[in-house]
């Protein structure tokens, strides 16, 4: 029924909405501002006192760091973890989640197993031993075995398979199907989309991952981008890094200033995420996976 | 059995029996479920060997545990680490600073998504809306690497926070990120910035479960819309409020070890060392793995306690609690 608004409701309304784009903008802003200098020229960013539009977008940054091969290496390592690490992921958490709706013997303590680690953690320490007397310690696995598997995806994920009518099983059981072949040709098919979000926000998970890098993985050869990109924007100043080397490079000859390449590091270690936002968005607003994303 | 009466012997064949057929078809039932099993068993596995085990190998917080001697043939020294918790200042400093923390986020960046959800709630332009909800659920996504290097770049002499301050107000460089007074707002602020759109999720699913002729007939009493938040909104939500204070209340030892970590340095390291960076510190960079792993122990029993105890409270005073 429609009903007239009144002037204070007005006033109200777009006050708030006022609010809210100003917070929008909050947001936004140093998207564009990382952006906006990442592509700015050598000259243009050490002769203006604020930089907010580069007149002349260049590539200098990233050009400088696709040159340099640690970065663009922790890369390849990171898509790399970060696709392997999904699948695992969704391999343990799929299979996991499908038996412990099975009833199988003992189902209630399984449950309870899974349940408990939300109130009580190992710590870190115990779990770092034994992630060590795994042997995973300076292996990539040690980024993808030991968070395997999220308690809260497994249990979300349980819910969702929860929520595929049991006649189906029943009439594959009827059809002779064992609980391997329910598995993979009724529960798997029909959850597709399902599967797609939870791997998507593991993968998310994956490639934003920096505790366990720099707890499991002391060669530095083998880090992460978000290993690499603390070293090159957070310390800043350590040596052996880009950015040294970059503010090295600037000072001998008309090359990009670290700070060009800091921003581009930032955009080129977030684009991947920026790419599969939109898909992660459709999902997570039908509300079925509220904080699953760990880091 | 001393004496036994033909009955006795009878019911004892039976009993013999029962179980022998109960073994026979939990052997026949485990069968019939194996490929069930088969699919259990790895996440089991995972479960047992990287949860629970390392539950058990809080053993080494009560021995002076070494590498070398495994915690089987190290020395057990009882609470000798635990008395230690409550001796060393340092930890005892830890520890203020966790709690410090806990309290800040609790007052200021808590109640923040519930804020913004009954915003978002009022927007009536259903596009517009969405758009919003888009911006602000982004950063969530990003890591906190990411993140604290944006907040590096923004705050550092030259960035553009001082730059600009600097050309409007004339006033000097503030070395945000050295000085110790400005770590914990710092702290709160980029949580606020991360994590309150994403915070609003929640309780806008609550929200769109209102009955919307429940505001219909508000307005026919002639409620105004700010009697409307308060009668049908706010009440709407209020479970859910109270589920996440609990599970905020249980967890006012956890600190977020990489945001913490990722923002700390020599300047700030007395007011911003909390208990997740500390057993980092002590125990794997400095190797003494029974102190860090007492520290982590002690963490992780009071937040048990707490959560199980917040949680019984929340029961007694009639809210539905999280289990």
């Amino acid at each position: 029924m429609p009903i007239k608004r009144s002037l204070s409701d007005r006033i109200t309304d777009g006050i708030n909405l006022f609010l809210l784009l100003l917070l929008s903008l909050v947001m936004l802003f140093p998207f564009y501002y990382i952006t906006a200098v990442s592509f700015s020229s050598f000259q243009e960013f050490m002769n203006t006192d604020l930089l907010l539009f580069p007149k002349r977008w260049v590539l200098d940054a990233y050009r400088f760091i696709f040159e340099s091969k640690e970065f663009i290496r922790s890369i390849g390592v990171t898509v790399f973890i970060t696709i392997v690490g999904s699948i695992v992921s969704l391999l343990l958490t799929s299979t996991m989640a499908f038996a412990l709706i099975r009833k199988l013997w003992g189902q209630r303590f399984y449950l309870f197993l899974v349940l408990f680690t939300f109130i009580f953690g190992a710590g870190m320490i115990p779990t770092y031993l034994v992630v060590k007397a795994t042997g995973l310690i300076d292996s990539y696995w040690s980024l993808i075995i030991p968070d395997a598997i999220s308690a809260f995806n497994l249990i979300v994920m349980r819910q969702f398979f929860l929520s595929i009518p049991e006649e189906l099983h029943e009439a594959a059981v009827i059809d002779g199907a064992n609980d391997l072949q329910i598995y993979t040709r009724v529960i798997l098919p029909l959850s597709k989309p399902a599967l797609a979000a939870f791997g998507l926000f593991y993968a998310v998970g994956q490639w934003n991952t920096y505790f366990t890098a720099i707890l499991y993985l002391n060669d530095p050869t083998k880090w992460t981008v978000q290993v690499i990109l603390r070293q090159i924007v957070i310390l800043d100043d350590t040596t052996n890094t880009l950015a040294s080397a970059a503010r090295e490079a600037a000072r001998s000859a008309h090359l990009p200033p670290p700070e060009t390449i800091q921003m581009a590091a930032i955009i080129l270690a977030t684009i991947p995420i920026l790419i599969v936002y939109p898909f992660l968005q459709k999902h997570f607003a039908k509300g079925v996976m509220l904080g699953s994303v760990k880091g | 059995m001393a004496v036994t009466t033909p009955t006795s012997v009878e019911a004892s064949k039976t009993a013999n029996i029962k179980a022998k057929s109960q073994g026979r078809s939990l052997a026949t039932r485990l069968y019939r479920e194996r490929y069930g099993f088969l699919l259990l068993i790895p996440g089991l596995v995972y479960f047992i060997w990287f949860r629970y085990v390392p539950m058990l190998g809080n053993i080494i917080a009560f021995e002076d545990y070494s590498p070398f001697r495994g915690f089987l043939h190290s020395d057990w020294v009882g609470f000798k680490h635990f008395a230690r918790i409550f001796e060393d200042a340092e930890v005892i400093r830890v520890i203020g600073n966790t709690l410090w923390l806990s309290f800040l986020q609790i007052v200021f960046a808590f109640p923040i998504p519930i804020v913004l959800a009954l915003m978002l709630n009022e927007v009536r332009n259903q596009r517009l809306k969405r758009l919003i909800q888009s911006v602000v659920y982004l950063p969530h996504f990003l890591s906190w690497v990411v993140v604290i290097g944006i907040v590096t770049i923004f705050l550092k002499t030259e960035g553009i926070v001082n730059k600009g301050l600097g050309l409007a107000f004339g006033m000097d460089s503030i070395q945000f990120l050295q000085q110790p007074g400005w770590f914990m707002p710092l702290i709160v602020l980029e949580v606020i910035w991360k994590e309150a759109g994403w915070g609003t999720i929640i309780f806008l699913a609550a929200l769109a479960g209102v009955n919307p002729t429940l505001y219909e007939a508000a307005i026919v009493d002639g409620a105004s819309r700010w009697r409307q938040i308060w009668h049908i909104t706010l009440p709407a939500i209020r479970g859910t409020i109270i589920i996440l204070l609990i599970l905020r209340l249980g967890s006012v030892l956890d600190s977020g070890f990489t945001q913490i970590f990722l923002m700390l340095n020599p300047f700030t390291m007395d007011v911003g060392n909390v208990l997740d960076t500390f057993v980092y510190f002590k125990g794997i960079q400095q190797s003494d793995f029974s102190f860090g792993t007492a520290v982590g122990l002690f963490k992780g029993v009071v937040g048990l306690v707490l959560i199980v105890g917040v949680n019984r409270f929340a029961k007694k005073f009639g809210e539905e609690g999280v289990f």
